[in-house]
């Protein structure tokens, strides 16, 4: 059963080479929005190195991983454990979070009007690498930001008129994938999930974040990709394929399920997994933008 | 996002910086308590003014006290009128250097950080405390170019035909209840006339403090800007912090000509025991630009719509008023804009951010009169709420006579913006960081436009009014 599905992921990763750092580990996580359950019981370990993927149909509950596992007050976990290395974290909140190291690339960045991208990210850089930072105290030098964030942004492809712009304001959805992956790439996450970032995006946008996540993941990085599509996955092989059926982690596989899904959709894994729970209804509030 | 996590009040002296108060003890004359026409009289004898100063005073008395209390706008139910002290003197001479103004309230203004500010940036300063300036300077050159920088008692001395051409004509005793209570006790204020075609590159800027407990003050200023000339002019206001009420009432009369152009910036910061009941008006004529900036930071309760009168064609009116209202405080502040000639246009911006149970209120006009064709109108109203205790509200008023116009008006209203502050908080950012970021983004198309001196000041009130705003 599903919460058997990683039971042995632990012996699996210890094949990947370089996964022996930290480890996130979701279990048996049940997470609630406006008191109706969207998660059921997942179970999920992840080590820093690897690449995972969760595919699944539109309300299965994928988005929701992402937020209950950033922190959104919204999300309720209800039951279940989140942990990073034995500590549990499921009652921090999303700063607390973000500062051990765990990053949400989310699907509709937020747009933060009068904010400029560099005075957002100097602020967020300097509390991430220095967790114990007091509001107040210094941030991290500007000349040595500056040249840092420049140079990211060239890896990037991005003018470094982004710097001066206001924090997603005006961004066309490419400008805002791309924002994501810039800040993934200054703040160096141990965790990175990536929440249907190719979605919206047109080929060329796609390979240009794939490109970019490509070359940010590594040793140092556990990388969960949630997606419907492939394309993101092509640049990023996982070496784990989760699907998700109501609320659920219903099959665990290699890169292999992901062409599989790709190539036949979900219904063979519907008719799989025929008493997986009705879909919720409900739809995914953290949408709204 | 906790939300039982206990509020820290704003109104803690440790939140407001400028709570502290000097004795006045050393004070060279101070009214009895209450008003009547024997203090309005008694006033206009102290500063030795002509007769028909004196009776425009006693008439604008009787205009006050036939007026009802607005019944719109904020609550005045606390505000009572006997218990409030309409004239003090604190000094017997106004300096001209610091080092002729009394210590104690010398030492006042140097914790405003004033003097060191005139070094800086400033082309002259008027300090006003309780009822009357103390200090006062206007950088040579601009003297010498026919510039007048004064206080107002001392225009109505000094330069009695100019003074009596154009003052109570913006702003007459009857214009609201308000008007007429400061063209009764008026004390104080700046007198500003500009000649033909001088242009003044730094600001002139005025300091108001209340220092007594239940102080009214009521400065008039009086603004004349002459064809093709222009200035800046700036105001800041700060008062100690007590438990009972003190009354603020200004009238600002001001008439930008043919070409001119005139900005009045208002970094208003009164303690939260303060009623800040202001009138504020300026008739712009052809091709000149008033500019009103406000910033509404401080007092109890603050009403106050700057105005804008376009009197001739190509006539241009802005206002940019932020308005931050925290525990305890009501902002009721705006603009109005009158269209009196065709070819005139008009922008208000108003941003408006309120927490911690503070309510924050638009109130705006815009008016156009008949004939006055290819007008352009352009009122943006944006606000900001922090928490489920706090409110806006948003009072537009639209009136065109004219056919042949184009007025916009566009207003949002903003929770927070929770996924604003999760997506911050995400990146590491407390909650508190995010907040203070998201309101200084907000108001960033505002304090753009001040000087850096002025923006910087801005940003920092802010991050103190912010403070406290999460546990």
């Amino acid at each position: 059963m599903s919460s058997e599905v990683n039971g042995a992921s632990g012996a699996a990763a210890g094949t990947v080479a370089g996964a022996t750092g930290s480890v996130l580990r979701i279990r048996d996580l049940h997470v609630s929005v406006a008191d109706t359950p969207i998660l059921r019981g997942v179970n999920m370990q992840i080590r820093q190195g690897e690449v995972h993927a969760l595919m699944g149909p539109n309300g299965s509950g994928k988005s929701t991983l992402a937020y209950a596992l950033a922190g959104h007050p919204n999300y309720t976990i209800t039951s279940g454990s989140i942990e990073i290395d034995g500590v549990e974290i499921s009652a921090f909140e999303a700063d607390a979070r973000a500062r051990l190291g765990l990053f949400l690339a989310f699907q509709y960045p937020v747009v933060i009007p009068g904010v400029k991208v560099a005075d957002f990210l100097r602020h967020a850089v300097s509390n991430i690498r220095n967790p114990d930072r007091r509001e107040g105290e210094g941030l991290i030098g500007m000349r040595e930001f500056r040249k840092e964030i420049r140079d990211r942004m060239t890896e990037l492809g991005m003018d470094h008129e982004f710097a001066r712009r206001y924090l997603n304001d005006g961004f066309s959805g490419g400008e805002k994938k791309r924002m994501e992956i810039l800040q993934l790439a200054m703040l160096q996450p141990r965790f990175a999930i990536l929440d249907e970032t190719d979605s919206g995006l047109d080929s060329d946008a796609v390979r240009v974040v794939s490109e970019g996540l490509a070359k940010l993941s590594g040793p140092q990085m556990g990388v969960l990709i949630i997606t419907h599509h492939e394309r993101l996955l092509e640049f990023n092989r996982p070496q784990f394929v989760h699907v998700m059926l109501g609320g659920r982690i219903v099959e665990t596989g290699g890169a292999d399920l992901a062409h599989e899904l790709h190539a036949r959709g979900y219904a063979d894994i519907r008719a799989r997994h025929p008493d997986a729970a009705p879909e919720p209804t409900h739809t995914t509030p953290a949408a709204a933008v | 996002m906790s939300t039982d996590t206990p509020v820290k009040s704003d109104v803690e002296i440790g939140a407001y910086k400028y709570g502290f108060h000097d004795s006045t003890d050393f004070y060279a004359f101070k009214s009895r308590k209450g008003l009547d026409a024997e203090i309005v009289s008694q006033i206009s004898e102290m500063k030795r003014e002509p007769a028909w100063m004196r009776e425009f005073r006693l008439k604008s008395l009787e205009i006050f006290e036939s007026r009802p209390m607005p019944s719109w706008g904020g609550d005045m139910s606390e505000l009572l009128f006997d218990n409030i002290y309409y004239y003090m003197k604190a000094a017997n001479e106004q300096g001209k250097s610091w080092d002729d103004v009394p210590e104690d309230i010398r030492r006042t203004y140097d914790r405003l950080g004033i003097p060191e500010a005139e070094k800086k940036y400033l082309a002259g300063v008027k300090a006003q405390y309780e009822s009357e300036v103390v200090y006062g300077s206007l950088r040579e050159d601009l003297a010498n170019q026919g510039v007048i920088f004064t206080d107002t008692d001392s225009a109505l001395q000094e330069h009695p035909e100019l003074f009596r051409e154009y003052f109570g004509t913006v702003i007459p005793p009857g214009d609201n209840k308000f008007a007429a209570l400061n063209s009764a006790v008026w004390s104080g204020g700046s007198f500003i006339y500009v000649p033909k075609g001088v242009k003044i590159d730094f600001p002139l800027q005025a300091y108001f403090r209340i220092n007594s407990q239940n102080m009214g003050q009521f400065e008039r200023t009086l603004i004349i800007v002459d064809e093709g000339a222009s200035v800046h002019y700036v105001e800041g206001c700060t008062a100690p912090t007590y438990s009972s009420d003190s009354l603020h009432s200004a009238v600002v009369e001001i008439i930008v000509k043919r070409g001119a152009r005139c900005r009045y910036t208002t970094i208003q910061n009164w303690s939260n025991n303060v009623y800040n009941l202001v009138t504020k008006r300026a008739m712009a004529y052809g091709d000149s630009l008033m500019e009103w900036i406000d910033g509404n930071l401080g007092s109890k309760l603050t009403m106050k719509y700057p105005a804008i009168w376009l009197m001739e064609p190509g006539a241009r009116g802005e206002t940019l008023s932020i308005a931050f209202a925290g525990d305890g405080q009501h902002q009721d502040a705006g603009a109005k804009m009158v269209h009196c000639a065709p070819n005139t246009s008009s922008r208000i911006i108003s941003k408006s951010i309120s927490k911690n149970g503070g309510r924050s209120s638009y109130r705006g006009l815009v008016k156009v009169h008949k004939d006055a064709v290819n007008c352009r109108s352009n009122v943006v109203c944006d606000a900001l709420i922090l928490d489920p205790a706090s409110r806006s509200d948003t009072y537009p008023y639209i009136e065109v006579e004219e056919q042949n116009v184009a007025i916009e008006h566009e207003a949002s209203v903003s929770k927070i913006a929770e996924e604003q502050l999760f997506y911050l908080m995400s990146r590491g950012l407390t909650e508190a960081e995010a907040s203070a970021m998201i309101v200084t983004g907000f108001i960033e198309p505002l304090v753009k436009e001040l000087p850096m001196e002025y923006a910087v000041e801005l940003n920092r009130l802010i991050e103190l009014q912010m403070e406290g705003s999460v546990g």
